[in-house]
């Protein structure tokens, strides 16, 4: 059918429909699991000597006949059923679990029998009852009388013989969500005749309008309406070729009319309804917007409520469907039906879309309708279904179809220019080539006016870059050749701010710390966690209107929370002293709600629990700012006002003026919440505030020439003067021949007063153009000496 | 006994007394008996005034002989005692090497940065910039200027996390594309590396959070087979110089035409195995021309400039290089993976 000279397997048509654009998701060979499986006549039936829920049969298979022992309940005398012979298989066990590459059968006895095979359920075949609607529940599939004789092979007989191929469409292709586009498709890569389903005129001499009016009140959403009708209508199943067909789409077949409509939207991806006329009060069909709040039915017995972008199908006096989603209970269609309705429409895909997602009910048609359908494949569907009915003598077909057209769709034209395709693709191909390509997929030259004119199904085709495509696909990509963009030469680099994070990824790593990554959405509950008063700006976060749930539901104003559960994670394993950092952004609103892009400011985090301390920390800080060449003075202020740090242990980094981070113990209030039983540490560097003192050109002065001079000074210390404050003066009041200094000794305890702690630091001058004589270094250490005692800091004797 | 005798006799003892000394203090004794102030050769010095003044430079001559006799004598011995000393001190130093070696503990990188480092050097190599661009976007880059209109499903909720209805957060780097032709400096050869976002519930193989890289190439004369070419180069960069690559039609609303690439399975070469599931091939990127509207839009003229992009998903580069299993390890940040990498 469709495209009757293709003649390749299953592997070769796969290979080049994927090539050619049609991607193939997966094929399954439905005989695959299944073997040697005939129909075989019962002819005789006796019970087990030794068991009582056993017979044995003797069944003739064509030739022979052969002993068959079954538990199956549902064996009589005469019936034709399917026997799986000795070195055959079955797909799967009765209750439907299947097995990969099927279940041998071999002759064997049971209970001291001879079982020369097994009968076989539908689900042996590795289908079931729903598929199979004539295959009984629980037993032994039975074939009807006369369709097949013995010896026949089962698995042709039920269809078996065949592959079934999922594609992946691609969204702009709405045509191949059809039989009838992936044939056109499948004509066009082999270069075969594509052989459309002949769809002959119905109807008898009556006409349509004389049963059914169609009022359209919203052509835009709804720009064509097609309405035929069938009258004395008899429901009753379909063909086996239908329900087969069906089945392998995984659509289950219920009965001729339903099967019917279902069978078209396969074919043509034409979604249809069928109405029940007598149902349709004043016979007339109005299509119109919904009232807001207007409650309705739907087919699945749920009421739902409707908005005023919701198209609906009306009667005179009540909705009968939901346009494009789902008809309703009221106008259902039930085995007592005399005359039917049939609908093709088409609707506006963006208003169905976001119709379904508002009422929360996304259906097989609603899902067409949404990629946008071509409103001329409206009536080529509605006729074909009406044949249908005809040919399966479901029903007589009046004659004349109600068509209300808003919009009939033209073709699409684009100019044809050979010359630019090939300077696109770069080929060389001859433009009679590209015709014979575009020509398979019914894409044509108009002579007159030069333009290539594409089908109204090909909604995909505007402009010569989409010619371009469809030369490519059909010429091939793999020909195409591989050449490299020639033209002006370009400088590769990466950026400075890259260059200095990477700067801060390999001190991370020699001083231990390795990387990870956390989420950058986290939980409002982190706030709680970290102890963030109600009122710190922190909380001002950035909320996502349709998270994956609550722990996902803001934007990180902290990286805090990612690397604490990151410690913890590993704490919580066992893992021992543990480093981590992490080279991530926080999110900072300018105002909330959020009207202007947030400022994303990257931040450089660093945490470890274990072996290592504060100052461990803060050296890890400063082997990074020396690399990155800030090398003025670190200011490290004490500070307390950070909740989820220690208040005795936290300080704000700053550089010229400019805050660039913070470090300090986590509170142990904090990491206990995280269920971290250790004393953990974090460094918070904010890489755009100290991005501008960085830079790589450090600049040579000299080896000093003259001789450097030590001094020693050993003090007695107030308790809580710090480091900082000493070093100040020793930086302020030691000018430029103080060349270092260098802490060397601290100490508190008995043998110095309480209140006071002992501090010893080398100074180290000298001068760049002279030897320093000791007067000049008199006078500057008693400068230091002066601003030392200013805070309350005596020499040791 | 004449002077020479003499002489001869003392270098004779003092060679048999450096001989038998076996330390640097007997050496020393050894000196100090005929070099030293009372030593032997300095009695014969004292003596010279008895030596009539004509002898006197001979003499002299045969005791300074005589003393370089034994300096030298001294030295060598010297030095054989200091080498055997030597000796004998690495003897007790012998260690075993075999003992465990003391290591900086060094940390390590991310398989994902490792994985984004060797794309970038792929191509900064051939003279690509890399860019990169704001996380929480604007709807217009990561869907209007990419071709994808104000009802396109595309924008569907169900892909995209949104803050409001024109701020959201980007569900792939392709507005970096936008935001960069729109700063008009042609030509262009980019990428953009970064986290996009994705409503996909965590598992095995999605994250709400992962990372792309997009390329973008803007340049007159520029061909779908340069673009095949640049990425058959990338490829073989990455993953070996026999890998293979396939290109395969798809759609992409910015770029047209469109191709998803897949590579020669590398770890079969492309006959099949369990991690190519058997096709041998892998599936890596998304490519394609610039679509002219995307350059319209981005003010770049379409009739006088083309291009290229494509985007690869870090992860996937990441996971399959490596050949981690889940990608939940990703973002755990267990150390015992860190440390793998």
């Amino acid at each position: 059918m469709y495209v009757p000279d293709l003649d390749v397997t299953a592997q070769e048509y796969t290979d080049a429909m994927t090539l050619s654009g049609t991607k193939v998701e997966e094929y399954k060979v439905l005989d695959r699991d299944i073997d040697r499986i005939i129909v075989g006549r019962i002819e005789k039936i006796e019970q087990h000597p030794d068991a009582d829920k056993l017979v044995v049969c003797q069944v003739y298979t064509g030739e022979k006949t052969i002993q068959i022992v079954t538990g199956a309940k549902n064996v009589a005398e005469g019936q034709l059923v399917p026997v799986v012979l000795d070195g055959g298989r079955v797909a799967g066990t009765h209750d439907g679990k299947m097995t990969e590459g099927g279940i041998p059968i071999k002759t064997g006895k049971l209970r001291g029998v001879v079982s020369e095979g097994m009968f076989c359920s539908i689900e042996e075949f590795g289908s079931n009852t729903d598929m199979y609607p004539e295959a009984p529940e629980n037993g032994i599939y039975i074939f009807e009388e006369g369709s097949v004789k013995p010896g026949d092979d089962a698995i042709e007989a039920l269809g078996f013989h065949d592959s079934v191929i999922e594609y992946e469409i691609t969204s702009n292709r709405v045509d191949c969500y059809s039989v009838i586009g992936i044939a056109r498709e499948a004509a066009a890569t082999f270069n075969k005749k594509f052989v459309p389903p002949v769809v002959k005129a119905t109807g008898n001499e009556e006409k349509a309008e004389d049963y059914i009016k169609v009022t359209v009140k919203d052509p835009d959403l709804c720009p064509r309406y097609c309405a035929r009708v069938v009258k004395n209508v008899k429901i009753g199943p379909s063909p086996k070729w239908m329900q087969r067909c069906l089945a392998k789409s995984g659509i289950r077949p219920i009965n001729n009319l339903v099967d019917i409509t279902n069978y078209v939207m396969e074919e043509y991806g034409q979604p249809m309804h069928a109405f029940d006329l007598d149902t349709i009060e004043g016979r007339e069909i109005i299509v119109r917007r919904a009232q807001d709040g207007e409650k309705f039915v739907t087919l699945d017995g749920q009421e739902r409520t409707m908005d005023h972008d919701v198209l609906m199908i009306c009667d005179q006096k009540k909705a009968v469907g939901i346009a494009g989603i789902m008809g309703g209970e009221n106008s259902m269609i039930t085995d007592n039906v005399h005359t039917v309705l049939f609908e093709s429409a088409n609707f506006n895909g963006t208003n169905i879309r976001l119709s379904a997602k508002r009422i929360g009910l996304r259906t097989d048609a609603s899902g067409k309708f949404e990629k946008g359908l071509d409103p001329n494949n409206a009536s080529a569907a509605i006729d074909r279904a009406c044949q249908l009915m005809e040919e399966l003598g479901a029903g007589e077909v009046v004659g004349g179809m109600v068509d209300v057209c808003s919009e009939v769709r033209q073709p699409s034209r684009v100019a044809f220019d050979p010359e630019k395709i090939n300077a696109l693709l770069g080929t060389s191909l001859s433009k009679e080539e590209m015709l014979e390509y575009l020509g398979r997929v019914e894409l044509t030259l108009d002579e007159a006016t030069g333009e290539i004119v594409a089908p109204t199904f090909r909604q995909d085709i505007h402009c010569l870059a989409d010619i371009a495509e469809e030369v490519a696909r059909f010429y091939g990509y793999d020909k195409i050749p591989t050449t490299l963009p020639t033209g002006e030469a370009t400088t590769g680099r990466i950026p400075f701010e890259l260059r200095v994070e990477n700067i801060a990824r390999d001190i991370a790593e020699y001083c231990g710390f390795s990387e990870g990554m956390t989420y950058s959405f986290e939980s409002p509950k982190v706030f709680d966690l970290l102890r963030l008063p109600g009122d710190d700006p922190k909380r001002n976060a950035i909320v996502i209107s349709n998270p994956l749930g609550e722990d996902y539901s803001i934007m990180r104003t902290s990286t805090l929370n990612g690397m604490l559960s990151s410690l913890a994670t590993n704490y919580n394993r066992r893992n021992k002293n543990v480093r981590l950092y992490e080279m991530g952004n926080i999110y900072i609103p300018k105002k909330l709600p959020l009207e202007e892009l947030p400022d994303e400011r990257r931040i450089f985090t660093l945490g470890m629990y274990g072996e290592g301390d504060f100052f461990e920390m803060k050296g890890v800080c400063e082997e990074f700012f020396g690399k990155i060449g800030m090398h003025d003075r670190v200011e490290y202020r004490p500070e307390t006002k950070r909740p989820y740090l220690h208040p005795g242990r936290q300080a704000e980094i700053w550089y010229r003026k400019t805050m660039i981070g913070y470090l300090g113990e986590v509170h142990p209030l904090v990491a206990s919440a995280y269920g971290i039983g250790e004393k953990t540490y974090i460094a918070m560097l904010d890489m755009k505030s100290l991005l501008p003192f960085a830079g790589f050109q450090p600049k040579f002065k000299g080896i000093a020439k003259y001789p450097a001079v030590t001094r020693d000074l050993s003090m007695v210390v107030p308790r809580d003067v710090s480091a900082g404050q000493i070093e100040t003066i020793l930086i302020q009041r030691g000018g430029k021949i103080l060349e270092s200094y260098e802490l060397f000794d601290i100490y508190e305890g008995s043998q110095i007063m309480s209140g006071f702690k002992s501090m010893a630091y080398s100074l180290v001058f000298r001068h760049q153009d002279k030897t320093l004589d000791e007067n000049e270094i008199n006078s500057v250490m008693k400068k230091i000496l002066n601003g030392l005692s200013g805070l309350g800091i005596e020499l040791r004797s | 006994m004449d002077m020479k005798e003499k002489l001869q006799q003392i270098a004779e003892s003092a060679r048999q007394s450096i001989e038998k000394a076996q330390s640097p203090e007997k050496l020393n004794d050894a000196r100090l008996m005929f070099l030293g102030k009372k030593g032997e050769l300095t009695q014969i010095l004292k003596s010279m005034k008895d030596v009539s003044p004509e002898d006197r430079p001979k003499v002299g001559q045969l005791v300074n002989d005589a003393r370089s006799h034994i300096e030298k004598m001294l030295e060598e011995s010297r030095k054989k005692l200091e080498a055997a000393a030597l000796e004998e001190k690495m003897k007790r130093e012998v260690i075993d090497v075999t003992l465990p070696a003391k290591k900086a503990k060094l940390g390590h990188r991310h398989p994902n940065t490792i994985a984004l480092e060797e794309v970038e050097r792929i191509f900064v190599g051939m003279g690509y910039e890399v860019v990169e661009g704001p996380e929480v976007e604007y709807a217009d880059y990561n869907f209007t200027k990419l071709n994808i209109p104000e009802d396109h499903p595309a924008r569907d909720e169900q892909d995209t996390f949104f803050i409001n209805d024109s701020i959201l957060l980007r569900s792939q780097t392709s507005p970096v594309q936008a935001r960069v032709m729109e700063q008009g400096k042609l030509p262009i050869r980019m990428i953009a590396p970064g986290r996009v976002f994705r409503s996909d519930e965590v598992d095995a193989t999605h994250s709400p959070s992962f990372h792309q890289i997009e390329g973008l190439v803007i340049d007159k004369n520029i061909t779908f087979a340069d673009l095949k070419g640049t990425l058959q180069e990338f490829a073989k960069e990455l993953f070996g110089p026999e890998t293979k690559t396939k290109f395969r039609p798809h759609h992409f609303p910015f770029t047209e035409p469109s191709a998803e690439v897949d590579v020669s399975c590398f770890k079969c070469g492309g006959k099949g195995c369990r991690f190519c599931k058997g096709s041998g091939w892998i599936e890596i990127l998304g490519c394609g021309t610039v679509h002219p509207n995307v350059l319209r839009m981005c003010g770049i003229d379409p009739e006088e400039y083309t291009g290229f992009a494509f985007g690869v998903g870090l992860e996937r580069i990441a996971l399959l290089k490596y050949e981690i299993d889940d990608m939940r390890l990703l973002y755990e940040n267990d150390i015992r993976f860190l440390k793998q990498f």
